[in-house]
């Protein structure tokens, strides 16, 4: 009998040891802003505890490096997370001093790196099934439910992101209604001017050209000078057009933001819109007009469905990048998450940008599973689109 | 014909008039203080006044160079290793990697890098590395999944080793197609290294954000557009050496 390494495991095994046994587990500090004392699992773990999770672990990445079946390894991976994710709250309440409200413990490099190598497990073991795409929103939507259960049980609540949390609780849930409001809205708002520019330019093409290079130079701005270059056009269009004060547009805040993610939204959903209609198959139209169908007919009922899934990988592009840049709002008065990234930047103070970062990241990685999902059942449905 | 040559020549005409401008802008910026001045507010200076443009335009290429030579050298040495038969197992999970790499807002890595690396060049470098590296590495990965079966089969045939068919005949043919990935990451790049000046990166950002701070819509108008003229010259100067590359390697295998 002989044992058969796997390559990934290898990697993965490898990070595991180093992350268990030499790095800090969690950090344990004295108030919000000095530095930080390193904790190693054993250390930050009551005693029966810490040496559980060492097994845990240790057993989960040797499930790894070897060859195992499928089913094992996504298992092992479910329950190191999972062990993770709830001995991390453990630990933060068994550092914490009783009755100390201002000392800080949040998780260390260590803890990290065993999340990501059994991240990067969980993550090889999903792409080698090849799920479909009903079954990625389901994980994501049962993923989504677990970190939900355990932010409302309260046990990480003694962790320092919750902390952060707790201090500005109202203000966390406006501003982020405000990063999605932005990031939506504007996205909606690039769809509905978007895709008849997209058709215009593929149905007259000496605007092709001109067209898409004015949005190519557009993204060529830095969006921190976009927003910036917004304030003053809007700033006058508030003073001088009668309503449009009372309408919410201001020269800073919230519209030079919106008006400014619109404008990068552009270009994916125009140039999208003309990739997809040009790779709709003349047999396609030439029968369609053969049946003797209206120009408008043709459009909405052989040429959009087919360019479908095109222009849908142009919004996904658009709303994944939007989410992310949303967070630059901020610097302007915009609101959305970047306000605690920057507020935390400013004072040094990590776990207030973690506030703001660790939302972003992650509606950032959900609006990319769900839509390429979406893009994957619409382009499966109609297989003659492929080849475009 | 003649008409067709004069129209020829409008675009690069263009091209070096834009390169004129930004030169005698950055080297000698108070020639264009008039122009600026209107957009000013109680006698504010209408030109950058906290350090040269030059220098700042110059430290601002030299931030995205650096990450675009790592981002490169990485994400190819990465398409290399998951297209040799040993690594082939590692290219459906390198993929989703990089691709989750992506949804992480440069802003949210620009932060949460300054604890591990400290303030300045070295956030900016790291997001602006990560950011580089997606569109590269799926341009390489392109180019070498989707070579002619007949040339890789005639090297092979010819007796080339595998580590002579990828130097030779592997990579050459799909430097087109890995430059078009450069230079998509180049001008994002470009753009993002203004963000690096909220951590105190010094690039052209800086001008920016005094502007924003000050409310001087100067400032933030001659650092993005300096920014903008830059990377507007840089993608058509990539996309030729592109086209140059592309035709050679048309005229080698034809």
């Amino acid at each position: 009998m002989t044992i058969r390494f796997d390559k990934l495991g290898v990697v993965i095994a490898a990070i595991v040891a180093y992350a268990a046994f030499a790095a800090p587990f969690a950090t344990f500090r004295a108030n919000r802003i000095v530095p930080g004392e390193a904790r190693s699992i054993l250390e930050a773990l009551p005693a029966m505890l810490g040496p559980l999770l060492l097994a845990v672990i240790v057993v989960a990445a040797v499930v790894a490096l070897l060859k195992t079946p499928l089913i094992l390894r996504l298992a092992a991976s479910v329950v190191a997370l999972a062990a993770l994710a709830l001995l991390i709250g453990v630990a933060g309440s068994f550092l914490t001093p009783e009755g100390n409200s201002f000392a800080r413990i949040s998780p260390a490099s260590g803890f990290w790196l065993l999340i990501f190598a059994f991240t990067l497990l969980l993550a090889d073991v999903l792409t080698r099934l090849n799920l479909s795409p009903w079954a990625r929103i389901g994980v994501l939507v049962v993923a989504a439910a677990a970190i939900g259960m355990l932010l409302v049980s309260g046990s990480w609540n003694s962790l320092s992101i919750l902390k952060e949390y707790a201090n500005r609780a109202d203000s966390f849930w406006a501003e982020g209604s405000k990063h999605v409001t932005l990031a939506l809205g504007s996205l909606a708002a690039a769809v509905i001017a978007g895709l008849p520019l997209g058709i215009l330019c593929h149905r007259v093409e000496k605007l092709r050209a001109g067209v898409l290079n004015v949005l190519n130079i557009i993204q060529t701005i830095p969006s921190i000078a976009l927003f910036g270059l917004l304030i003053a056009p809007l700033g006058w269009v508030a003073t001088h057009v009668p309503g449009a004060a009372s309408l919410g547009i201001r020269g800073i805040g919230t519209a030079p933001a919106f008006v400014a993610l619109f404008l990068y939204s552009l270009l994916p959903v125009v140039a999208n819109t003309v990739v997809g209609l040009a790779g709709v198959p003349r047999a396609a139209n030439d029968a369609a007009r053969g049946m003797g169908m209206t120009d408008r007919q043709r459009l909405f009922g052989v040429e959009f469905p087919l360019a479908f899934p095109v222009i849908l990988t142009g919004i996904r592009i658009v709303l994944v990048q939007n989410i992310g840049l949303a967070t630059i709002a901020a610097l302007i008065g915009g609101g959305g998450f970047g306000v605690f990234v920057f507020q935390g930047v400013g004072q040094t103070a990590m776990d207030l940008v973690l506030l703001g970062a660790v939302p972003t990241v992650a509606l950032a990685f959900a609006a990319a599973i769900i839509l390429d999902a979406v893009i994957e059942m619409t382009s499966t449905r109609r297989p003659e689109a492929q080849p475009a | 014909m003649k008409e067709a040559g004069v129209k020829a020549w409008v675009p690069s005409l263009l091209r070096l008039a834009l390169v004129v401008l930004l030169i005698a802008f950055v080297s000698n910026p108070g020639w264009f203080e008039p122009l600026l001045k209107p957009l000013t507010e109680s006698n504010a200076p209408a030109i950058y006044n906290q350090g040269s443009l030059l220098t700042l335009t110059l430290l601002h290429l030299r931030t995205v160079l650096i990450a675009t030579v790592a981002a490169t050298t990485v994400a190819v040495a990465l398409a290399i290793l998951v297209t040799r038969p040993a690594g082939v197992e590692f290219l459906p999970l390198s993929r989703s990697l990089v691709n989750i790499g992506q949804t992480f807002p440069p802003v949210a890595v620009l932060a949460l890098a300054v604890p591990a690396v400290g303030f300045g060049e070295k956030p900016t470098l790291i997001a602006l590395f990560l950011y580089g590296l997606l569109p590269i590495f799926e341009n390489a990965l392109t180019g070498l999944t989707t070579l002619p079966a007949n040339v890789v089969e005639a090297a092979r045939g010819a007796g080339m080793t595998g580590w002579q068919r990828l130097v030779k005949v592997e990579l050459p043919l799909s430097a087109p197609i890995i430059l078009g990935g450069i230079r998509l990451s180049v001008v994002i790049s470009l753009a993002t290294a203004t963000i690096g000046s909220t951590v105190a990166a010094r690039t052209l950002g800086e001008v920016i954000i005094a502007g924003l701070l000050s409310n001087n819509l100067a400032f933030v108008l001659q650092g993005g557009l300096i920014v903008a003229a830059l990377a507007v010259l840089i993608y058509d100067g990539l996309s030729a050496i592109e086209r140059y590359t592309a035709r050679r390697m048309g005229q080698e295998t034809a």
